[in-house]
Order: structure tokens, then sequence, then C-alpha cells
């Protein structure tokens, strides 16, 4: 660390130490890289860990528990396995740091226990991320790239069932349909006609969240909005790819996270009011924006927060690891990924060292407004000002009586 | 005059009001920023007279002491934001790879919102302002929330930030524990307190109910390990201006205890019975230089602590007391059992507990023995040896070697704790950041989509992906290889 010149035989530095021992919670949607990317954080930066998995996705679980051992310190680095009365237990005690990737309301309750020790949180949670698709009828290339970017970003990221997934898309009312046709063309296009028999679309977790999607479209003023998919089979798990237009916005679809394959699409006159839209709500893990307009861009990024801004992709902001990854407000707390997961799991320890030769007797009582003449001068590394204090042609302080 | 109670509901309104200033971008400007820094160092410059006064009525606290640390250091934060603050607000490039090529990428700085600061009553000008600051260089609108313990210093902050400052953006709320509640049960993007473990602990629990970021700048018994072979006498008078000369002891960085050898003790002792003469005079009870407790609560409390049976028989200096003006003279004891009271808590005032050990680096393990990891160590050696296991082994928000307590005004240090003593840290450009938020942008170009992303997944595509993803230029090679002959 820089120190001024004053300081004169001093010393100062920033030593990075682990934390001590952490305990990473993890979600299921994405179970092996949920669990080890914090793992690997708090393993570069030295610290003993603790992993649960999520009891969701059983068989990754059970895989983490037992390959882990076969491969790493199991003095140091261990799974546990179970669910929310695991997790609960394993709260009560006193943990340096927790991480944790899940929703917004577990979130709540693991700081809510983490204050109880005073133990710091990452909370990697997530919310409704949106997606602003402008006119690019410059080029129809373009657009074709977008809606692609935009279909993989939903229904390619475990069939949206992902914190970054694109959530819901704002479109410009005149360019809407040509939009919904193009999606139509390309989802054909990536998943053949009947895409429950493609091989390249994830499933529902379980039937909780399978049913919790399916009331999402229970309300008939929703269903009716419904222009592309809709079909879902309770056996097996599988919602195809939906889309649909205007969905009312009080609806469940629009004010919870979606974690599934349904897109609405929401139109406006303009595209620039999708930024009093978005500031309305609470701040999104990610926005995305696909647009050639450098106004909107500027103006997305400075009125608008979220955990991250991405321009004419999505997803991908995952893989940038030299971004910290994290969110906002109630979309999280904290961030990792390269460095940033070092030192998420590391205590900057402050160090400086001083000399025992140099002095400023003016330091030490009895006071008076001489000595505190000469430290102010000193502590504002005026030497002019120091060197007319000593000559004595220097008395701006005001003498105040001290009763 | 009846004062208006401050409820749930009025705190609901200040956070609304707030709010609505915020959204207008007013905070985010610069400007804004510059005039509002600008403002308080006038007032630092303009009320000089009044800030000592109101600190000598809540803590008898010197002259020099009010100058120097709560108001000189407090400009100097000022004056460094006012240099860097366009620095500091300029997004700050990241460097992009193959992964996401082609692509650029910065992370900007942006105000978190409205934040409320909660300080303490043993610095309250300092412990108030210093968090204000940042949090105007970071953009944000502002509660301040200073400590009713020291209440003409309270009172003097809601005038002067009143009358200085944006009060549409910057607002005091003064009050005790029903205030604070009040303030607490609102949404905030940040809170920054300032003060102990166990009002931390409900001020991180509200905060969790709003998932809303805290800084706990707390406390915990700072060490200072004396080595024989230095110069006894500069070490003696550092570890004495760390201690009384920083409130009395009443400080979270203030030397707690000290440990050295056998040997070395009644040197050290001998050492410090001169210097403390020569500063406080004979009768430390009479010298203007010393604060006194801030109230009978903490009076009672230290009292306590001397007065424990195995503690009041290892007094080797001091001792004196006067309820009446809550003074309490600098007061050190030799060998106190190690589970006494003294040793247990936080002193928080003038009495210095010397633990002596047979060689000097037993008193790392005592350090770790202690409970719960200290917001700051010192040692004082010239063992180069001891130096270096002092750094990486004792755990505490800050070290500092042959020294106390100056780390505070080494602005490129951040000042925070660990464990107990806290979490997350300012001053200086942390101060910024500590009410930021580091905004991930990610700028992509249309060109170069690769349509290995989409399905149908197929094998090749994979290898390819995970060759590119990679960025080991072999594997892609061999992989579009792989690609062309299959």
């Amino acid at each position: 660390a820089k120190l001024p010149s004053i300081a004169l035989l001093s010393y100062a530095e920033l030593v990075p130490e682990p934390l001590g021992l952490i305990l990473v919670i993890s979600s299921w949607n994405f179970p092996m890289g949920l669990s080890l990317e914090p793992l690997i954080g708090a393993i570069a930066a030295g610290n003993a860990v603790v992993i649960k998995p999520s009891e969701l996705a059983p068989a990754s679980s059970s895989l983490l528990a037992n390959a882990l051992p076969n491969y790493l310190d199991t003095q140091a680095i261990k799974v546990i396995e179970g669910g929310p009365a695991v997790g609960q237990q394993l709260l009560h005690h006193k943990w340096d740091k927790i991480f944790f990737t899940g929703s917004t309301k577990v979130g709540r309750i693991i700081m809510s226990e983490a204050a109880k020790n005073l133990t710091p949180v990452t909370l990697e949670l997530g919310g409704k991320c949106p997606a602003i698709l402008d006119s690019l009828s410059w080029s129809w290339e373009k657009e074709v790239v977008a809606i692609n970017r935009i279909i993989g970003a939903k229904y390619g990221s475990c069939a949206g069932q992902a914190c970054i997934s694109i959530d819901y898309l704002f479109v410009e009312k005149p360019f809407s349909s040509t939009v919904v046709e193009l999606m139509k063309a390309m989802i054909k296009k990536m998943y053949g006609d009947n895409p429950r028999e493609s091989h390249s679309i994830s499933r529902i977790i379980n039937k909780h969240h399978f049913l919790r999607l399916k009331d999402l479209l229970i309300d008939q003023k929703v269903k009716d909005c419904i222009v592309y998919g809709g079909s879902m089979d309770e056996d097996s798990l599988f919602i195809e790819p939906t889309i649909l237009v205007d969905p009312p916005l009080e609806s469940a679809m629009m004010t919870e996270e979606i974690f599934g394959p349904l897109l609405p699409i929401i139109t406006l006159d303009k595209i620039e009011d999708s930024i009093d839209f978005i500031n309305s709500r609470p701040k999104p893990l990610a926005l995305y924006a696909f647009t050639k307009n450098e106004v909107l861009k500027e103006r997305l990024v400075s009125e608008t927060s979220s955990g991250s801004v991405v321009f004419n992709d999505a997803i991908i902001q995952f893989a940038a690891d030299t971004l910290p990854f994290g969110g906002i407000g109630e979309s999280g707390i904290g961030k990792y990924h390269g460095k940033f997961s070092f030192d998420t799991f590391t205590h900057y320890k402050a160090v400086a060292r001083r000399s025992l030769l140099t002095d400023f007797w003016y330091r030490f009582p009895p006071w008076n407004n001489y000595k505190l003449e000469l430290l102010e001068n000193t502590y504002n590394y005026d030497y002019f000002g120091l060197l007319l204090v000593i000559l004595g042609l220097k008395r701006s302080r005001k003498t105040f009586h001290v009763n | 005059e009846n004062k208006a109670i401050f409820d749930a509901e009025s705190a609901k309104e200040v956070v609304k009001e707030l709010r609505d200033s915020f959204v207008t971008g007013k905070t985010k400007s610069y400007r804004w920023r510059v005039t509002q820094l600008k403002a308080m160092l006038k007032m630092l410059d303009e009320n000089e007279p009044q800030i000592v006064a109101a600190l000598r009525d809540d803590l008898s606290k010197p002259e020099f002491e009010s100058s120097l640390y709560e108001i000189q250091m407090l400009k100097n934060s000022c004056r460094l934001a006012l240099k860097e603050m366009n620095h500091w607000m300029m997004p700050e490039k990241a460097k992009t790879s193959l992964t996401t090529f082609p692509s650029s990428a910065e992370i900007v700085s942006e105000p978190l919102g409205v934040v409320l600061v909660i300080s303490a009553w043993n610095y309250p000008f300092l412990l108030s302002l210093d968090p204000v600051v940042g949090a105007i260089s970071a953009g944000n609108a502002i509660v301040l929330k200073p400590s009713e313990m020291a209440p003409a210093s309270s009172s003097l902050l809601a005038k002067l930030l009143a009358d200085y400052l944006d009060s549409s953006c910057i607002k005091v709320v003064e009050g005790a524990v029903p205030e604070t509640s009040a303030l607490l049960e609102q949404k905030w993007d940040k809170i920054l307190y300032t003060g102990n473990g166990r009002v931390a602990r409900i001020v991180m629990a509200a905060a969790a109910k709003h998932l809303t970021p805290v800084v706990l700048e707390l406390g915990g018994k700072s060490p200072v390990i004396v080595d024989s072979d230095i110069n006894l006498k500069v070490a003696t008078r550092r570890i004495i201006a760390g201690k009384w000369g920083c409130n009395n002891g009443q400080a979270c960085i203030s030397p707690d205890y000290i440990i050295t050898t056998k040997d070395y003790a009644t040197k050290l002792v001998d050492s410090f019975k001169c210097a403390l003469e020569r500063f406080y005079g004979k009768d430390p009870l009479e010298s203007k230089d010393l604060s006194r407790i801030v109230n009978s609560n903490h009076f009672d409390r230290l009292s306590k602590l001397m007065d424990e049976e195995k503690v009041s028989s290892k007094i080797v200096h001091g001792g004196q007391r006067n309820e009446k003006y809550l003074q309490i003279a600098p007061t050190i004891f030799l060998d106190v059992p190690v589970n006494s009271l003294i040793m247990k808590e936080e002193i928080f005032g003038p009495l210095l507990p010397i633990i002596t050990v047979d060689k000097v680096e037993q008193s790392f393990d005592l350090i770790h023995s202690s409970g719960g990891k200290p917001l700051a160590a010192y040692l004082f050696t010239n063992n180069k040896k001891l130096k270096r296991k002092f750094v990486e082994t004792v755990s505490a928000g800050g070290l500092v070697v042959n020294d106390t307590a100056v780390h505070l005004a080494i602005h490129s240090l951040p000042f925070g704790g660990v464990g107990e003593s806290g979490m997350g840290s300012y001053h200086g450009k942390f101060s910024f950041d500590a009410f930021s938020h580091k905004k991930a942008v990610l700028y992509r170009g249309f060109a170069g989509d690769a349509f290995l992303r989409y399905p149908p997944y197929t094998p090749g595509k994979l290898t390819l992906l995970q060759a590119l993803l990679s960025g080991s230029i072999v594997g892609i090679i061999r992989a579009l290889l792989g690609w062309f002959w299959a």
C-alpha cells in the first residue's frame, strides 16, 4: 500500500489470509458447477470447506459425496448431503463464511442465521432477468443472431431453470409478430418438430416445480396469451418451449421468477419504456439488451441497476472470469468468479510497520497548541507548513478557553 | 416543547423521501458530491470550537484529541475524496478472453441507493461523518443515526448537517433504541454500523429481512506483544498514545492488554510509570489531557473489572477514581489471572493488564486461545523472525508492528475487522467501494456467432466448444481438425 513520504521508515501492506471454515450450500440446477466453483475459490484462498449440495439433485449430490473424498483432502474438505433439516443443523454452527446459491426466500433465512454468529455471507440469488430486444431492422442477420442467443439463453440454460436465464423479453409493438415468427422458426430448427424427443432440452427438476410452472398457466387470461408451445407432460416432467405475448402484469408469471421454459414477451410503444418498467421492480441478477443504439446502451447502464449488464448476448457473462458475478438488492450480496472468488474467501489483513527510530515528539502529552499545529501540518503532509511552524512564522490556530 | 415520536411510520416517510430524491439522479451527479464534500469541509472549518465544546461536554475529550482525531482526520477524508473521486468513479476496464470473443468488458461503480449509518459514542464526529463522506463520494442518499450516549455531539451533528448539507438527500435522525429499531425495520441499500457485537447481531438480523448488505465495525481485545530487545522508551510512549491518548482507552483499536516475558515485565512497568507521570503529571485526575469515562454505566462496569478480587491485588500503578466526575486514572495490572473478567471482555477504558509468559513466542498461543479475532493486534520488536511469525499467524482486522493505532490514518489500508471484530471495511477508496455496487458490463458484437452453442447438441460441437472455452490454441486446432475429418 502506498504511503506518503513523511511516514518515513513506515511500511504498509495488505496480507491475504484464509477466513477459516467455509460452508458452501449449492443449488440443484447446476449442481456440479455451483458446488465446485465456490469450492475452487475457497481452496485457492486456503480455507477448509463443507459443501452441502442440493438434495433435489440426488444423483449429483451423491456423486459429489462419493467422488470428492477420492481426490481431495478429506480432513479439510467434506461433503454433507441432506435436505433442509441438515441445512438447519449446519447453520447452527459457527462458520467463518457462508456461500449460498439459491432462492431469495432461503437467502433471507441463511443471512438471519448467519447474523447470530456475525458470519459474513455471499448470497447468489435470483430474480426476473429481463431482456430487451431492440429493432435491428437494418440487418436480418443480426436479428437472427439475437433471436438465437435469446432462445439459447432461455431454453438452452437448463430449460430456463437458471438464475441468469432470460426471464422475460421486451419488444416494440410493431416488431413483435416478426419476432414471434422468427422464434418459432429457430426453435423448430434447434429442437426439431418434437422437442420432447430431441435430446437437447432439460426436464423440470421435480413434480413440485412442474406443478408450480403449470400453475403459472392456469389463469385463462394467461393461457390466452400463449402463441407457441404450452404442452406439458407430467410423467416425463417435460414442458415444451413456450412463448406468450403480453400476459397480465399482475399475474404470477410476471411477478415471480419463472425458472422454466416459458417466455413472456412484453410489448412496448417505445423500447425506452423498458427502463421505467425495470426500475419499478426488484434489481435483477442480470440485464440483457440486444441493440445497436449507443444512447440506449448508455441509458441502460446508468439508469438501471442489476448484478450485471450484457449487451447483445446472454448467459455468457458467467464465463467471463474477469467480471464479478453476483447480484444486488434482492438478487444477492457479494460476488465471485476468477479472482473475485479468491477475494470472497479471503480476509485482507492491513499490516503497518513502523521503525522505532523516528518519532514525532509532539505526538505525546502534555498537549498544547504548538504541538497541535506541528501535528496537523505533519498529518497533512504539509512540509512547508511544518517548517513555518517550527520557525515560529505560522500561528493560525485560535486558542480556545479550556475551563 | 413536545418532541414528535419517531416511529416506524416516520422512518418509512424518511426513507421514502430519500428514495424519491435518489431516483431523480441528484446524488449521482459528480457536482452534487463535490458540493456536499466541500460544504462538509466548510462546516468543519467554521465550527471547530463548537465541535470541541460538544466533545468536552460528552466525554471531557481533550481539545488536542478532538482537533486531531475528530476534525483533522475528517477533513483529510473529505480532501482525499475530493481529489480522487473523479478517478474512483471511472469504470474499470476488464480483460476479456477468447471465450467471449469478440467482446469488451468493464466494471461500473454505481451508488447503492439509500444507506443508513449508525455510529458510536466514543468518536461521535469521526465515526458518523467518515462513513458519510464515503457514502456521499459514492453518490448515495444517507440517514445518519448518531449515538444517543453522546448527546451534545448528536444534536450538534443534527444541526450542522441540516445547515450545511443537502437535507433532501442527507438526514440525521437522533434517538435511542426505539428510533433505531424503527429505522432498522425499513429497507436500506446498505447499513454501516459501528459499535459492539451484541447490537451488531441485531442490526444484521434486521438487515437479513431485506437482504441488505452490511459493514459492521466492531471491537475486541487488541493485544500488544512486547519483546525485550527494543527501544523501551519509544515503545512505551507509543503504547500510551494508543491507549490513554485515544479517548482514555475508549477506542475500538486501543491496546487492550499487554503480553510480555516474565523477565521484562518489571522494566516495562517502570517505563510506563515514568512516562505516565511525564505525560499526565503526578495526579492524572487533574490532567486536562485525559478523557473521562462516558457515563456512569461504563464507570460502574470498569470499576467492577478493577475491583474483582483476584485482580484488585494486581494493581501496580494508578487505580485512582472519581465517581462524581466519572474519572479513572491510567491503571496498570500485572499478572492478572487469564480467566478474570478483565481478561474476558473488551475493556474499553483506562485499565491495562499485563500478562507474562516465559518466552515471547508463547504470546501467539495466548492470543489464539483468547477467543474472537480482535480488530487490531500490535507487536513491539526488532526481531525479524518474530515480526514474520506475527504477521503470518495472528489474525485480526489490522496489525501494526512497533506502534499502535496509526494504521487508522493510512488511507491506503482498509479499516475493518474479521470474525467477531466485524465484517467489511472502509477508509480512503475502501469507503467509496463500501457504498458502491460494482456492476459488471459485457459488450458483445454480433459477429462470430458460435452455432456450436445451439441445439441439436452433438459430440463434435461439444469437443470444439470445450476447446474454445479452455482457450488453448492447440486444443482448438485439434478440435477443428477432428471436426473436419469426422
